[in-house]
């Protein structure tokens, strides 16, 4: 069956350069997106409006989220460190597991499901409804006027919702491990004081919940704007968004974590 | 050129890919008229408002706006351009994340410096003019459709635009909704001044209230005259499309094979 080899083959490169070609578009959409981000940042408002949309109506998630994973993880940090009798770093274990690793990682799959998807949606219909055609013949630009706020939304409230969850999730440790198990208070904190690191700890979690903004605003926008213009392309659309901006996130927490703490 | 001349359209060719759209598209069109253009589904009506309003460039030919080429001009002549002109969409294409208010207030904040204070009043100025200054304070959700058109329309015209585009203005409107925006198209092309264009389809409705019509068919115009001039018409496709007739230069059956062929009935009988 030589033709059905032929034209498998042909399918794969027809796709491999498919997927070549939209990653150009991708980053030349980004490029644009930041060459044109002079207005959001004269007219701050425009961006405060959508921090509220991607920060503010993200919370909830991240913060109950938050909770419940530090709560795992100071019970399951208890049952492992008790039976070396070292208990008291259960503080020490939830803090770095969060601020290092969790923290960022999950908040930003939460962030990309919550608020990636609802952008890429909104672009998406706004495209499909002619609203950004219309924009266009106003003689407003939409990647400006539109795009450019969203992204910067999303860049400046993923560090701080990956805060807010490790917050949280110390939080949610320190009540599992203290008030319902009865660790030691004072080394409990004393000891997550003294092992956790401002520069090598907290810092490059930061580094990376901000590239994990990046990737997943940039993802949800540039989905959003190249979407077909009709119900199915905005749900595909969505999809690909949650989809690529996890993969994009765990793909990047890999790298990241490599330079950071193997200084590769 | 003659100054009273708004849009001239000259040996206008336009064509996606391989496949031919406009094909010696002339026309002229003066200041202060309202224009329709009418043809069927799919005969390029649109990317002929696309290409006055510079969205596409023509394969070749020109449009000119008040004397300028709309595809040599760059960016940023384009956009002072289009700050001149007003687009109705099929479907109004409001802001859905905007108020009735703001969206009309859109362009004015874009492009002006003007007090809020002014504005309020201007705004309120536009959504009288269409007969919903009540209703400012409602969403594009809670509007119906001929209302949505009506909010679009003091959107487009927020800025006094000397061109106006209408893209199927009349579509999924009841008669009196329909009866509505047909007057107030020439209500407001007559108190402002303006030249507008309005793509339709919807016969009756246009023939009265337009000054002038053009047909188009298969890319070309295939007749053109005031709407006196059309109802008389003689000429084959004119009079179908104007008594909407089933069957005529416009056949109703999409190119195809044989009938008998496609039913395999040849066979049978040899």
């Amino acid at each position: 069956m030589p033709k059905r080899i032929v034209s498998s083959l042909q399918g794969i490169g027809h796709r491999t350069l498919e997927g070549i070609w939209r990653l150009g578009r991708a980053t030349r959409f980004f490029l644009l997106v930041l060459m044109k981000s002079a207005t959001s940042l004269r007219r701050f408002g425009l961006v405060i409006r959508e921090l509220y949309y991607v920060g503010v109506l993200s919370l909830i998630i991240i913060v109950v989220s938050g909770l419940f994973v530090g709560m795992v993880l100071g019970l399951q940090g208890y049952e492992t460190l008790q039976k070396y009798g070292s208990e008291t770093a259960v503080g020490t274990l939830v803090a770095l597991s969060l601020v290092r690793e969790l923290g960022p990682v999950v908040a930003a799959l939460l962030f990309a499901s919550r608020a990636g998807s609802a952008i890429t949606a909104e672009i998406g219909l706004m495209k499909a409804t002619e609203q950004l055609t219309a924009m266009g013949m106003m003689a407003v630009d939409p990647v400006a006027r539109v795009v450019a706020p969203r992204f910067w939304a999303g860049v400046i409230s993923m560090p701080l919702l990956a805060a807010i969850f490790s917050v949280m999730g110390v939080f949610g440790g320190y009540l599992v491990a203290v008030i319902f198990i009865g660790v030691d208070e004072g080394s409990f904190w004393s000891q997550m004081q003294s092992n956790v690191d401002f520069r090598i700890d907290i810092l490059n979690g930061f580094i990376k919940s901000c590239f994990f903004g990046v990737a997943v605003t940039a993802i949800a926008v540039f989905e959003g704007y190249d979407s077909p213009p009709t119900a199915e392309g905005v749900s595909g659309a969505t999809t690909r968004t949650v989809v690529t901006s996890s993969l994009a996130i765990l793909g990047l927490d890999f790298i990241l974590t490599a330079f950071m703490f193997r200084g590769l | 050129m003659t100054t009273d001349t708004l849009v001239e359209i000259s040996d206008l060719n336009f064509s996606y890919d391989t496949r031919a759209i406009l094909n010696g598209i002339n026309m002229t069109m003066k200041r202060g008229q309202l224009i329709a253009i009418m043809g069927g589904s799919g005969s390029g009506k649109t990317t002929l408002l696309k290409l006055i309003g510079g969205a596409v460039v023509p394969s070749s030919g020109y449009v000119k706006v008040s004397g300028q080429v709309i595809h040599e001009l760059d960016r940023d002549a384009l956009f002072e351009m289009r700050r001149k002109m007003g687009m109705l969409f099929q479907f109004g294409a409001l802001f859905t994340d905007l108020s009735v208010f703001d969206n009309v207030a859109f362009q004015m904040r874009e492009h002006t410096n003007l007090p809020e204070s002014m504005i309020r009043d201007l705004v309120l100025m536009k959504l009288h003019a269409v007969g919903l200054r009540g209703a400012y304070h409602l969403m594009p959700a809670e509007l119906s459709g001929g209302m949505a058109r009506r909010v679009a329309l003091a959107r487009s015209i927020a800025l006094d635009p000397m061109l106006m585009m209408f893209d199927e203005p009349f579509t999924g409107l009841d008669p009196i909704s329909l009866s509505v925006i047909g007057s107030l198209i020439r209500r407001l092309t007559d108190t402002l001044g303006m030249t507008s264009i309005i793509v339709t389809h919807d016969v009756q409705e246009s023939l009265s209230i337009v000054d002038y019509v053009y047909f188009i068919a298969d890319g070309v115009i295939a007749a053109h005259g005031t709407p006196d001039e059309v109802r008389q018409s003689v000429a084959p496709f004119v009079h179908q499309f104007v008594h909407g007739e089933v069957d005529g230069p416009v056949p109703f059956h999409y190119p195809a094979r044989a009938y008998s062929q496609d039913l395999s009935l040849e066979n049978t009988v040899a």
